[in-house]
């Protein structure tokens, strides 16, 4: 397998604040990769860093290329793409609209069959095609912000909070969904709370604590291991009885 | 008074309002997409006007030259931006837009100032000049200011607008100027009588604002405009360039601008400085529409250009007074009416 993007030595600062401390990883083509942590433990920051939404100190190289010089709307084209935490949908647009949107820099022929695509992993979302997007209910919307990343054609999707705020039954589809995309040849790099539904599906973790880096191994073994059982796993299951 | 007087001055309101609904609605979407408050819009019109009349009468307009040395400057900036990742197709690309198109628009202008064209050949060429000019100004001012305040795009663009009036009135000096009018016929509808030019404006206008709302409801540009407008995360995410909607946005509002004056200058004498407090009616509807209500903002311009008509038939000396003063009423009510908006977060 061949690395897809991989982010060596990477700071994020607010100002004076590091929120993001010399992380460095990898993720290789058709692999799932999480980066779990506590609320506040930088993965959100880290995530945007590496779209370009602020600035990273570090290198992030995507497919061999550099992308320090890559504007947001660049790193979309080399097939990247992030589903934001807020989604970040055009909330007064109807849903085919996000959609062809989402195939906005691709050809006709590419977006039709994107909308197929998209169509058939979310039937919901073909119902609701003509509905405002901000009318939508919170697992509509995460469907809609997946599909509509998805309609960009991109060799990696990271995920950023998919869960958040959806009830269990949905938050499971989503998951399903992220497996699916990788028999597609999707790679994804997701960032989830949720840690115990997220290391059952990816095949490599990272776990991130105060803006760094404290484990990494096979999501098998980060499942097991007993520091994470206690701070995390526990937690969660405590909060989802 | 009598239903004479009153038709007539509905009518004229709604010509007017008509012009100041299309000049509003090219503010709220310039502000939606880039958030720049278009202070420079009445120089649009002044621009489009003048350059129209002069055109008209034989005379070589100062903007056609002025497109060409804007459209260098933006050039060299686009350069400047690329140096590290100099591609072929790229430079080509910025190369037609900002030098060889307004090249080739004052070529023809030169040519057709000799010619005595028709009208519609005039109308093209200004409204081509100052869309040039509008496209190269969001190039050099706008666009690297992108990242900074509401505030700070503000100022520039009271800076663009001093900048351009001064230009104007070097280009077309301090006399006033009137155009040929677009259409001759009239028609006389009971008491009322419809001049031709007074139709073209109406036509033009609803043309123009059918356009528009064909081109943001069906065609992809106008969505990913839209978009913009929406989410400007959202969009740069799906790989919409912030530049390539400004650019559109520019485009529009100083077509609309030019648009506008080529309209008026037929009926009115207009200044080099004259642009500007039809640029500020056209404001009065955008404010009156929240700045983001597209419809709401043509019904108060109706309203502004209506209320103008009336105050100018009983009160001449306060038409202004009163029709800028519609502002205070209407932004106390907005401010009763929406609850307190968190700061702009950027």
């Amino acid at each position: 397998m061949s690395t897809l993007l991989e982010v060596a030595d990477a700071h994020v600062s607010y100002g004076k604040v590091e929120a993001v401390r010399s992380v460095s990883l990898t993720v290789a083509e058709n692999e799932i990769v999480t980066i779990i942590g506590a609320n506040g433990a930088g993965k959100t920051t880290l995530l945007s860093a590496i779209m370009g939404v602020f600035p990273l100190k570090g290198r992030v190289s995507f497919l061999g290329e550099d992308m320090a010089r890559l504007e947001i709307e660049d790193r979309v084209a080399r097939g990247l793409c992030l589903v934001p935490e807020h989604r970040e949908l055009f909330a007064t647009m109807n849903v085919e609209d996000n959609l062809q949107l989402g195939a906005f820099r691709m050809s006709k022929a590419h977006a039709a069959r994107g909308f197929e695509h998209v169509y058939t992993l979310f039937p919901k979302l073909k119902e609701r095609r003509k509905q405002l997007a901000g009318t939508l209910s919170g697992g509509e919307q995460q469907m809609l912000a997946m599909g509509r990343a998805l309609m960009g054609a991109p060799k990696m999707l990271m995920l950023d909070e998919p869960s958040l705020g959806l009830a269990p039954i949905i938050v499971a589809g989503i998951f399903e969904i992220v497996a699916k995309l990788r028999e597609e040849g999707v790679s994804v790099l997701l960032v989830e709370q949720n840690a115990k539904a997220a290391l059952k599906v990816a095949d490599r973790a990272y776990v991130m604590e105060l803006g760094e880096f404290v484990l990494n191994g096979k999501a098998s073994e980060i499942a097991t291991d007993q520091r994470v059982a206690a701070s995390y796993l526990g937690f969660a299951e405590a909060a989802a009885s | 008074m009598n239903t004479t007087i009153l038709l007539f001055l509905l009518q004229d309101g709604i010509t007017n309002g008509a012009i100041y609904a299309l000049l509003g609605l090219a503010l709220v979407l310039v502000f939606a997409v880039t958030r720049v408050i278009l202070i420079p819009q009445g120089e649009f019109v002044t621009y489009g006007a003048l350059t129209y009349a002069s055109l008209a009468a034989g005379r070589m307009p100062g903007t056609a030259k002025l497109a060409v040395v804007i459209g260098l400057a933006a050039f060299a900036f686009d350069l400047y931006a690329m140096r590290k990742t100099l591609h072929a197709p790229k430079i080509v690309r910025t190369f037609g837009l900002n030098v060889a198109f307004p090249v080739v628009v004052l070529l023809a202008s030169m040519w057709a100032a000799d010619q005595r064209m028709p009208a519609g050949v005039s109308l093209v060429l200004s409204l081509l000049i100052v869309a040039s000019i509008g496209l190269s100004l969001y190039r050099i001012v706008f666009q690297p200011l992108a990242h900074t305040s509401v505030l700070v795009l503000l100022i520039a663009s009271v800076g663009v607008h001093l900048a351009l009036q001064g230009l104007g009135l070097l280009f077309f000096g301090a006399e006033g100027q009137r155009g040929p009018t677009l259409l001759n016929a009239t028609a006389t509808l009971g008491s009322l009588r419809f001049t031709g030019q007074g139709m073209a404006v109406y036509g033009i206008t609803i043309a123009f604002i059918i356009g528009l709302w064909l081109f943001f409801g069906l065609t992809l540009y106008g969505k990913a405009l839209r978009a913009t407008a929406v989410n400007r995360l959202g969009a740069r995410l799906v790989g919409i360039r912030t530049t390539l909607s400004g650019q559109i946005a520019f485009l529009l509002a100083s077509t609309i601008g030019a648009l506008s004056g080529i309209l008026i200058v037929p009926i009115t004498t207009l200044y080099y400085d004259t642009g500007f407090l039809i640029g500020l009616k056209g404001f009065i509807a955008a404010i009156i529409g929240g700045l983001i209500s597209y419809p709401l903002t043509a019904v108060a311009a109706i309203v502004v250009g209506i209320v103008e008509a009336f105050s100018s038939f009983y009160a001449s000396n306060f038409k202004e007074v009163i029709v800028f003063t519609l502002l205070i009423p209407v932004l106390l009510l907005r401010s009763l009416a929406a609850p307190a908006v968190e700061e702009e977060k950027d």
